[in-house]
């Protein structure tokens, strides 16, 4: 959710049972509005809350002029001073997905996993356990990156994409009707399209490329991986993940206000389709 | 459109009035084009009798608004404006053909005519150019002839030439309404360009599109049809009406009493405050979802014979969410359909092996036994009394505040077992079936309950000293080591520091009964039961298939502080946090239940208060494993009637026959040497 309507965002995510107490809402105020000056973004979103088991991290993001460029994440344990975190890599998602549970809330914890290596020792090859030390803090790292890759939404409208290439925020977005706030299909997740280009020719031909460059929610695998329900008497559309139970995304239909804001463990629902 | 800028005049005589009249005619001509379709405007074509452009006096009285200053901005401001003068030369020999059109402009601007001159008037006035009917569209136009001003006009009377003919087709073109509304594109582009003119933005190119837009949006703005509702925002006025009937009191003009009424004691809790506390601790719902919780709570109390009534919490579901309470009700207010509906339950399971048995025996004196299924169903627990164990509380569930509460049914232990097993979202109907493996005994809102109750077992705490055991306790031998299951308020309770609170977990117990693995918090031998049906049962083989000593369950007794939980996975249980660490002083003690996520606690003083939002689940380090189904059952017991047996082989069948054929032989034998005895023996 974006740090300028902070306030209504969290009051309309609130659906969900989490959000931020008083004292947190008002440090994050301010120190949002520091970091935007000192990290020149052009947007700052407070991305949500990573529950640990001592600590709690909270996340924020920042956005340069493309909304769909690599985004700087920082981290912070009292909303007050943040510190930059390193982008994400292959190797780095790799290595961590090996760690499961709970997180610690303390960044320099270090998880253990034992690996069978096969050790070349002269010509012979055995199997060797090694123990790998893996930082808190990379994984913190891969798992924003994999829940923003996979179920960061934005409604269709809000962002548009000029012949020149960056995408800009639509400042004339109205919000969407109620009758389209509640198809799935007018919900975007925001990262670059992967399946775009698999779309028949039939489809293709209704689209319009300045607005509907995104992936739509509607393929999503499994389907009926987001709960879709209307709140608030009607006039708030909440979509909530069910692969990553925590994250809320909330739109009030006919008005500008949208947002995201993920507040969980930061672990994957792997039993979703046999829940469904 | 509005009211016409410039009154219809009458021609005048003199030059200057005709020079105004003429400039006034000339302007409302060319913002009076939409005019155009109805009146049709005769031009006309003139010479232009140009020699020095002549500048006219700021002393010529124009009409409001018009100001003839050089157009600064851009860089052929010359132009324009020298355009713009020798038109107005050109009307001066004109006739008085002109007719005084309404215009469409409020605030015209100096610039505005000059841009319009240059697409649209130009070509009319100008014949001279030989180039085709189209080449007016050219935005090069008007500059593509050398000298601007010395273009020959006829002085003939108007006859439409194509060159016209070709500008009105233009003109109408573009004044074709649009679907939506009763505007043209003519109009639209004219609406922006007056808007950019008004305005004056910086970077207006950049702007465009949201310009467009905007002004597109004032005029396509969807009014309120005085007739008809709106469809779309149909549902929405109805859960308004519903939430308004929330706020309205129920008093009939007896204010007074009324009142007196509700500031005694209510069974309605105090929501606000708790909304207040959990909100500190970062978690609950906004303050006017909680508000209208209370309301929908007060109305419940109205509605229901309770004595106390509390905000259990908020279970998520796919389409819609759960809004639980959770109730007492007053003493002997015991509803009967409850009872009924266990009543027909229970009936029917007995009478099942009944009709079992005696078909069997039926069919025992018929000839051929059928085989006899040796499965026996598993002994059913019986489910807890209302107010003892699980079905301590009744719980009501509504989707939204306003909606009608419903009640839940009381949980029965087979329930609870198989909720265990299984891990299903909740769709928000409460008569959803629950389809999985293994199979859930009965619909949604008995595995809501189910979850319900396994979720107030499992983090319902209390600081320690709250509660304590009443003095009249029985042995707790008699009570077959249940432990106590009542307990009452602490008058003299002191309230623990917040910061010992948060530090050891052995400050806070649970005070709801621990479920054990039968399905109950008070165990029931089920081999009673059995015994019991053993007694109906006649002549049945009963295998004794060994009655096997059931151990007594026994589960951690009441009152049992936090420290004592299990693990899970080397991780506590439990996750304790000031509110606020950044005055101390003022915060409250949140408890956090990692075992089941979206359980909270907090307290301070001698307030404290437990709810839960989540989806209804447990956590589980390990991924969630369904149970294997069972193995295939035996359909017969092994026996000569019903086993295979092997065909003989073709040798041992000769063999046999063989065999058969020996003994035959010999047999024969046998009788003609017993024949032949006979034979002599009767010679003899």
């Amino acid at each position: 959710m974006d740090s300028e309507s902070l306030l209504l965002s969290l009051e309309l995510a609130s659906g969900s049972g989490q959000g931020l107490s008083p004292d947190r809402r008002a440090s994050l105020l301010t120190s949002l509005t520091l970091v935007k000056r000192d990290y020149r973004y052009d947007r700052v979103l407070f991305w949500g809350r990573i529950l640990g088991i001592v600590a709690d991290y909270y996340i924020a993001q920042g956005l340069s002029a493309d909304q769909l460029a690599p985004r700087k994440t920082l981290y912070s344990l009292n909303c007050m001073e943040w510190s930059l975190l390193p982008p994400a890599t292959e190797e780095m998602m790799t290595q961590t997905s090996v760690v499961k549970g709970r997180f610690m809330g303390d960044p320099s914890h270090e998880y253990e996993h034992t690996e069978m290596q096969k050790v070349n020792d002269g010509e012979k090859v055995f199997d060797e356990e090694v123990v790998v030390q893996i930082k808190e803090e990379s994984r913190l790292v891969s798992i924003i990156d994999q829940i923003d890759k996979a179920v960061a939404v934005i409604p269709r409208g809000a962002l548009y994409k000029t012949p020149f290439g960056p995408i800009h925020v639509n400042r004339t977005f109205e919000g969407l009707s109620l009758s389209e706030a509640k198809k799935l299909s007018s919900y975007f997740h925001f990262r670059e399209p992967i399946e775009l280009k698999n779309k028949t020719l039939l489809e293709k031909a209704d689209m319009d490329p300045s607005l509907d460059f995104l992936d739509s929610l509607e393929y999503d695998i499994p389907k009926g991986s987001w709960s879709m329900q209307m709140e608030r008497g009607n006039t708030l559309v909440v979509l909530r993940s069910l692969l990553w139970p925590g994250l809320t995304f909330f739109h009030a239909p006919h008005t500008k206000n949208c947002g995201y804001i993920y507040v969980g463990t930061g672990e994957k629902n792997i039993d979703l389709p046999f829940m469904l | 459109m509005g009211d016409p800028e410039f009154p219809p005049q009458e021609p005048l005589g003199s030059q200057e009035d005709q020079d105004t009249l003429d400039v006034q005619a000339m302007r409302s001509n060319l913002m009076g084009w939409p005019q155009a379709a109805e009146n049709q405007e005769m031009y006309q074509p003139e010479e232009a009798q140009l020699g020095t452009p002549q500048y006219l006096s700021p002393n010529v009285s124009f009409p409001a608004g018009y100001q003839p200053q050089p157009f600064q901005e851009e860089g052929d401001a010359q132009l324009p404006l020298s355009t713009n003068l020798m038109m107005q030369q050109l009307q001066q020999g004109q006739g008085t053909f002109f007719q005084h059109l309404d215009s469409t402009y409020q605030d015209p601007r100096q610039g505005f005519p000059s841009s319009s001159a240059l697409y649209s008037g130009e070509e009319a006035r100008f014949e001279g150019a030989q180039q085709g009917p189209y080449m007016q569209e050219d935005p090069a136009y008007p500059f593509l002839s050398g000298d601007m001003g010395y273009v020959p006009f006829n002085m003939d009377l108007p006859e439409p030439e194509p060159r016209e003919l070709a500008v009105q087709n233009a003109k109408a073109y573009l004044l074709q309404t649009s679907i939506n509304s009763h505007l043209s594109l003519y109009e639209h582009l004219v609406n922006v360009l007056t808007k950019i003119l008004n305005q004056r933005p910086e970077n207006p190119l950049s702007m465009l599109e949201w310009l467009n837009r905007t002004a597109q949006a004032e005029w396509f703005h969807p009014k309120l049809d005085t007739l008809r509702d709106d469809p779309e925002m149909q549902p929405t006025y109805e859960m308004a009406e519903r939430q308004r009937a929330l706020f309205v009191r129920g008093g009939q003009g007896e204010g007074e009493q009324e009142m007196e009424e509700e500031v005694g004691d209510t069974a309605v809790p105090n929501v606000m405050e708790m909304a207040f506390y959990f909100e500190q601790a970062g978690v609950g719902l906004s303050s006017d979802e909680s508000f209208r919780i209370f309301m929908a709570l007060k109305q419940l109390v109205e509605q229901q014979p309770i004595h106390t009534c509390r905000f259990w919490g908020k279970i998520l579901g796919l389409s819609r969410s759960y809004l639980v309470a959770e109730v007492e009700f007053r003493e002997g207010e015991e509803e009967g359909e409850e009872e009924e509906v266990e009543e027909v339950v229970e009936g029917g399971e007995p009478l099942e092996p009944r009709d079992e048995e005696e078909g069997e025996e039926d069919e025992e004196k018929a000839a051929d036994a059928i085989p006899k299924p040796t499965w026996k169903p598993p002994p059913v627990i019986p489910r807890e009394e209302s107010r003892s164990g699980t079905n301590k509380y009744l719980y009501f569930v509504c989707n939204e505040p306003g909606r009608a509460w419903t009640r839940l049914p009381h949980v029965t232990p087979l329930q609870i077992v198989q909720a265990r097993k299984i891990k299903k979202f909740f769709t928000g109907y409460l008569d959803a079936p629950v389809v999985s493996f293994p199979p859930f005994p009965g619909n949604e809102a008995n595995y809501l309950r189910a979850q319900i109750a396994r979720i107030s077992a499992a983090t319902h705490i209390s600081p320690l000293g709250f509660y304590q055991f009443g003095e009249e306790e029985g042995d707790e031998e008699e009570e077959g080591g249940a432990g106590r299951e009542s307990f009452e308020e602490n008058p003299d309770f002191e309230g623990i520091p917040v910061l010992e609170l948060v530090d050891s977990m052995a400050n806070w117990v649970h005070h709801v009964q621990h479920i054990l693995p039968q399905g109950r918090c008070s165990w029931v031998n089920p081999m009673q039961k059995m015994e019991e049906e053993e007694e109906l049962g006649e002549e049945e083989e009963k295998a004794d298939e060994g009655i096997e000593e059931v151990e007594q369950e026994i589960g951690p007794p009441l009152l049992t502080p936090l420290s004592e939980d299990a693990e899970i996975l080397h991780m506590s249980p439990w996750t304790a946090r000031l509110s606020c660490s950044l005055c101390p002083q003022y915060s409250v003690a949140v408890v956090r239940s990692n075992l089941w996520p979206g359980a909270y606690t907090y307290a301070t003083g001698k307030k404290f208060e437990n709810i839960y939002i989540g989806w209804g689940h447990k956590y589980s380090p390990d991924n969630f494993n369904p149970p294997l189904p069972a193995p295939i059952q035996q359909e017969y017991p092994s026996g000569p009637d019903v086993m295979e047996m092997s065909d003989p082989t073709v040798e041992e069948e000769q063999a046999l026959k063989a065999a058969q054929e020996q003994a035959l032989a010999a047999a024969e034998e046998e009788e003609e040497d017993e024949e032949e005895e006979e034979e002599e023996d009767l010679e003899d």
